[in-house]
């Protein structure tokens, strides 16, 4: 509980944080600090240095912008869960972010720290996935690039980042009416997903998509299942392809066979959900 | 100012609360000594390894580095005490704060550093370089008795640490006879006590004159102090331990732990201030863990169901060394394998066995929750096997109401009982009939949510004393009575001092309430005091539910003990003869001029100054009591639980929970809905939640409150409470316990609901926690699918 020691600096601007990560080569961007800082404290991550853009307020909004909503990087949880224009525009998020963590958590830790994180059991990410979300991260020089949700999780704990770019934006596409549904099963209110699955209805007529947390190495959609509804399978019969191509850890929690054995229960209850009406 | 409302049975708002909500109070970590230095124990990374070297030059090169010391730098006066050797032939290795030669579980401290930071001492922690030869190592109980298993002390040859017996009436031909014959294994998991403060410890050292104080999170200071001296050769006289507010036990902190030997001989070492607290992950490691037993249960019965006979032979992990009281725990459940049932044959038989784990003690319910849960479980299977209600099952076996002390088949002299009466009660606390028509229903439908009942008509025992039973009968090196004492200030406050040490229990309030109503002070003039040996000393500490049953038998001694004295200085003052002066609600009066009055806070002031006491009586209103009961104390009820359970994914949803507890007389009803409230969330944790896990290797899985599933609010239900007061015959007052009621009656009622939910898909049992993927593998096999 007592992390390695470690250098401490307070970034004021995007790029003041750029130019110091690219300065330092084992440095690390301290958001929320939840995801961090448990690594540090069990010694499990031992950074140099943190470059703290906890007070980069720029970072924290969460506006319309055309087709999408765009959520700034540092927008805690607790501002996604209750954000009036998320709940009306898109509410499978700010539902995924009420079930992050507990409300402490949800008052501290922010999207971006959450999704930089690429925790393949975290809320946000499967959401993202289903949604077809898009990053938009900065880099050294005013750099701007953006990146499809499909791309950007690479693999445990690995985000499609360069140890000197920032996520700073993410950007949700309207629903518009579309159905949904976010389940998520773990043990205590606090915990991450044993296995959570995300679906959204397809606009005009294109099939729903499905994703799941914590079947993979990354937040997983569940091709097989969207192919089956793409086909015509009702849910039940789509669900029961929720495993396909999935590789779930087996862990003090459940072995992987209950976890494949769940997603399609899961499954099966979300596109009833998503797709009913 | 006399008082006639009395305050006992009274929902008395807690005295100790502002302090504890407003931060007020002050735990050991919150202690800061000038000059104090942070002590870090060095621990074993492996289950079992054998020393080589240990190599500590790193980590006192290391800035702010004061010493480091392997387990090969002390020699220590004794081991850790050990206090209660069950049988004679006990196999008791002695446990020292340090390993020297050989590591035993993942976590045994193997070197100690001391720095003037808490950081620096970590950091040189991690610099110590220790040679370690891994070897082969057990942590679960049949494998460790298996041929050829690691043997954890070679100096014993076989990793059996004792069998302990209990054989009453002819077991053998009951059970040759008898038509029905019931049989269960339960796996009582291995648990981690998660108090909410963690253990800390200060010790600060008077060098000029060999004095030492330490302030532990412990429960027991008067029992440490005895452990220190024994440990450390300090002696006791030496020695002043503080328990300063404590953030819960459960048993955890009813131990002699090996860093408080370190840090009291380190700062003696040193002649500085010595701290050391555990973080969370540390405390998983290195404070005692709960439970761990795996048990065969045998009921027999006659084909309607009337038991005959009880057996059990229970193997208990006793971790890699013997803690304080390990090898007793679970003896402290022998004699309650019958329930509160009757029965013509009894035979228990335990095997405490060495493993390479964290050495297991006493945990919330000690011993109790495991025989609770051995007949409890078994009577809802008799139940099903001769067809009848696990109402209708109970009824007919319950031992009849009595208020007589009576023997049980399990070897008890019972207090009182009526068990009858609360499983009644909780029955209108539910709508049995409906409930069971429902099921019936979603049976009948093949519902995917399936509704179970579970009963509990638990009892159990506790208020541990006393002396000449526990030492001569048990075999138990130390006393339990309990020792309160009076003092009447000159301006007529009180101060009460107990050798419990209450640490959430509530005592500052119920100890007040009842000194309120005997002495005739209001309340807010009582301060109750404890656990400070120089402050209290002498006393056994608080744990065993004995708080109330008997420490409130001692401080009710000491309160007539004023009273007599009081009486003879007012018969003095009022020139009456002492039989002439009555005593009421704090005022004592002459027989037949009630208007001709002392207070208790007059005579505090005339006792005070001396002026005009009788001939030959001492100065000072204040007594001391000391109390040895003649026997524990028998507390029973009524749980049941309803749960539904989803029958996809395994997961059980307890939807109602009513208990109905008999705790004899009751001080506070608040603080004793409190005690089951949070007695019945623990059991269920451990019915459904909680289970320590090693893998192969010995690493404890379960490392942080992540993987090891404490629930939460969220997961605890609301639960529906009843009451019923047969008073005990034990002690004067009627009292028992209630700190562990909860934790013993819950988990069987939890798991029969689970079980009752899903038997009729062909499932007779399912192990705990009651896991989703333990209940949905159960329902997998019975279809026959894989699992």
């Amino acid at each position: 509980m007592i992390p390695a020691p470690f250098e401490y600096q307070r970034a004021d601007s995007v790029e003041q944080a750029i130019e110091v990560l690219s300065a330092n080569e084992d440095a690390k961007i301290l958001a929320g600090g939840h995801s961090l800082l448990p690594l540090m404290r069990l010694r499990l991550a031992r950074p140099s240095l943190l470059v703290d853009i906890s007070r980069v307020r720029d970072l924290s909004y969460v506006r319309e912008d055309g087709d999408a909503v765009a959520i700034g990087a540092l927008t805690t949880h607790h501002e996604v869960a209750n954000s009036d224009a998320l709940q009306s525009l898109c509410p499978i998020v700010p539902f995924a972010a009420s079930e992050v963590g507990d409300p402490q958590v949800r008052h501290v830790g922010t999207i971006g720290g959450s999704v930089a994180h690429a925790d393949p059991a975290s809320d946000l990410p499967p959401v993202l996935l289903a949604l077809g979300a898009e990053m938009v991260v900065r880099g050294p020089g005013g750099a701007v690039r953006t990146v499809p949700a499909a791309a950007f999780f690479r693999g445990l704990f690995e985000p499609d980042l360069a140890p000197n770019e920032i996520l700073t934006e993410i950007r949700v596409p309207k629903l518009a009416g579309r159905g949904w549904s976010y389940i998520k099963f773990h043990r205590r209110a606090q915990d991450w997903a044993m296995v959570a699955v995300a679906a959204v209805a397809g606009s005009n007529g294109s099939p729903a998509a499905v994703t799941l947390a914590n079947m993979a190495d990354r937040p997983f959609r569940a091709a097989g299942v969207e192919e089956a509804l793409a086909s015509g399978a009702d849910p039940a019969t789509a669900a029961a392809r929720a495993d396909e191509g999935t590789s779930p850890p087996s862990d003090t929690f459940a072995s992987a066979e209950y976890r494949r054995e769940l997603s399609k229960v899961l499954v099966r209850r979300a596109l009833e959900e998503a797709l009913a009406g | 100012m006399a008082t006639t409302q009395k305050l006992v049975g009274a929902p008395v708002l807690r005295k100790e609360d502002a302090e504890f909500l407003t931060g007020d109070a002050r735990y050991t970590d919150d202690l800061v000594v000038p000059g104090m230095l942070w002590m870090a124990v060095v621990r074993s990374p492996y289950a079992h390894a054998r020393i080589k070297g240990v190599d500590t030059s790193e980590a006192l090169a290391m800035p702010g580095v004061v010493a480091a010391f392997s387990g090969a730098d002390f020699e220590w006066a004794g081991p850790l005490l050990m206090a209660w050797p069950v049988t004679a032939d006990i196999n008791n290795p002695p446990h020292y704060p340090l390993a020297k030669d050989k590591a035993r579980y993942q976590g045994d401290g193997v070197a100690v550093v001391v720095a003037e930071s808490r950081a620096a001492a970590a950091d040189a922690a991690e610099a110590v370089q220790v040679d370690y030869e891994a070897l082969p190592s057990v942590t679960e109980l049949e494998p460790a008795l298996a041929k050829g298993a690691p043997v954890v002390h070679e100096e014993f040859g076989s990793n059996t640490c004792y069998t302990w017996k209990l054989t009453n009436g002819d077991v053998e031909k009951v059970f040759e006879e008898a038509p029905v014959i019931v049989k269960q294994r339960n796996v009582i998991r291995r648990l981690i006590p998660n108090a909410m403060e963690p253990r800390s410890i200060v010790v600060q050292p008077t060098p000029s004159t060999g004095q030492f104080t330490m302030w532990s999170s412990t429960q027991i200071p008067h029992v440490l102090r005895t452990g220190m001296t024994l440990a450390t050769g300090i002696p006791e006289s030496k020695l002043r331990i503080v328990a300063p507010r404590v953030g819960g036990g459960f048993g955890s902190k009813l131990q002699v732990y090996p860093e408080e030997a370190l840090a009291l001989e380190l700062a003696r070492r040193l002649g500085r201030p010595v701290k050391w607290t555990e973080t969370r992950s540390e405390g998983y490691l290195a404070t005692h863990h709960g439970r761990d037993q795996v048990q065969d249960m045998e009921i027999a019965a006659d084909r309607d169901g009337k038991i005959l006979g009880f057996r059990a032979r229970v193997l208990a992990n006793m971790g890699a060394y013997l803690r304080i009281i390990a090898p007793g725990t679970p003896v402290l459940g022998a004699f309650l394998f019958c329930g509160c049932y009757g029965g013509e044959a009894y035979e228990t038989e335990f095997v405490g066995v060495f493993t390479n784990t964290t050495p297991v003690d006493a945990y919330r319910g000690a011993g109790r929750p495991e025989s609770a849960y051995a007949i409890e479980h078994v009577m809802d299977a008799l139940a099903r096997e001769v067809g009848k209600d696990p109402v209708e099952i109970r009824r007919m076996n319950f031992l009849p109401p009595f208020d007589e002390p009576t023997q049980s088949i399990g070897g008890l002299t019972l207090d009182s009982g009526n068990y009858p009466a609360t499983l009644d009660k909780a029955l209108e606390l539910i709508d049995y009939d409906g409930i069971r028509k429902e099921q019936q229903a979603r049976r009948e439908q093949g519902d995917q949510r399936q509704i179970g009942i579970g009963f509990s008509t638990y009892i159990e025992n506790c208020g541990w004393g006393p002396s000449k039973i526990i030492g001569n009968v048990l075999k138990y090196a130390g006393g339990g009575w309990e020792a309160a004492t009076i003092r009447c200030h000159p301006t007529g406050k009180v101060v009460v001092v107990t050798g419990t040490t209450p640490h959430g229990q509530g005592g500052q309030t119920t100890i007040a309430q009842l000194v309120a109503d005997e002495l005739g002070v209001p309340i807010e003039d009582i301060e109750v005091l404890f656990g400070d040996t120089d402050v209290a000393p002498s006393g056994w500490d608080t744990y065993g539910s004995r708080g109330n049953a008997v420490g409130m038998p001692a401080v009710h001694r000491a309160a007539q003990k004023v009273i007599e004295k009081g009486r003879k200085i007012a018969a003095h003052e009022l020139e009456v003869a002492e039989s002439d002066v009555e005593f009421s609600d704090g005022t004592f009066s002459v027989r037949g001029a009630p208007d001709v009055t002392r207070t208790i806070a007059s005579l505090a002031f005339s006792s005070w100054t001396g002026h005009n006491l009788p001939e030959g009586l001492e100065p000072g209103l204040e007594a001391s009591a000391f109390f040895d009961p003649g026997n524990l104390v028998f507390p029973f009820g009524a749980h049941i639980c309803v749960v539904e359970v989803d029958t996809e994914t395994g997961e059980t949803e307890i939807v109602r929970y009513v208990a109905v507890d008999d705790v004899g007389t009751i001080i506070n009803p608040m603080i004793v809905d409190g005690q089951v409230m949070g007695g019945v969330a623990q059991g269920i944790a451990e019915s459904l939640f909680e289970e320590a896990k090693y893998d192969e290797q010995g690493n404890l899985l379960t490392s942080s409150m992540t993987q090891y599933l404490v629930p939460s609010a969220t997961e605890v239900p609301n639960l529906v409470l009843g009451r019923h007061e047969t008073p005990s015959t034990t002690n004067e007052l009627g009292v028992k316990g209630v700190g562990e009621t909860g934790t013993i009656a819950s988990p069987p009622a939890v798991m029969n609901a689970v079980v009752d939910a899903v038997w009729h898909l062909g499932i007779t049992d399912i192990e705990r926690p009651a896991t989703p993927e333990r209940v949905w593998r159960a329902i997998q096999a019975a279809k026959g699918g894989a699992a």
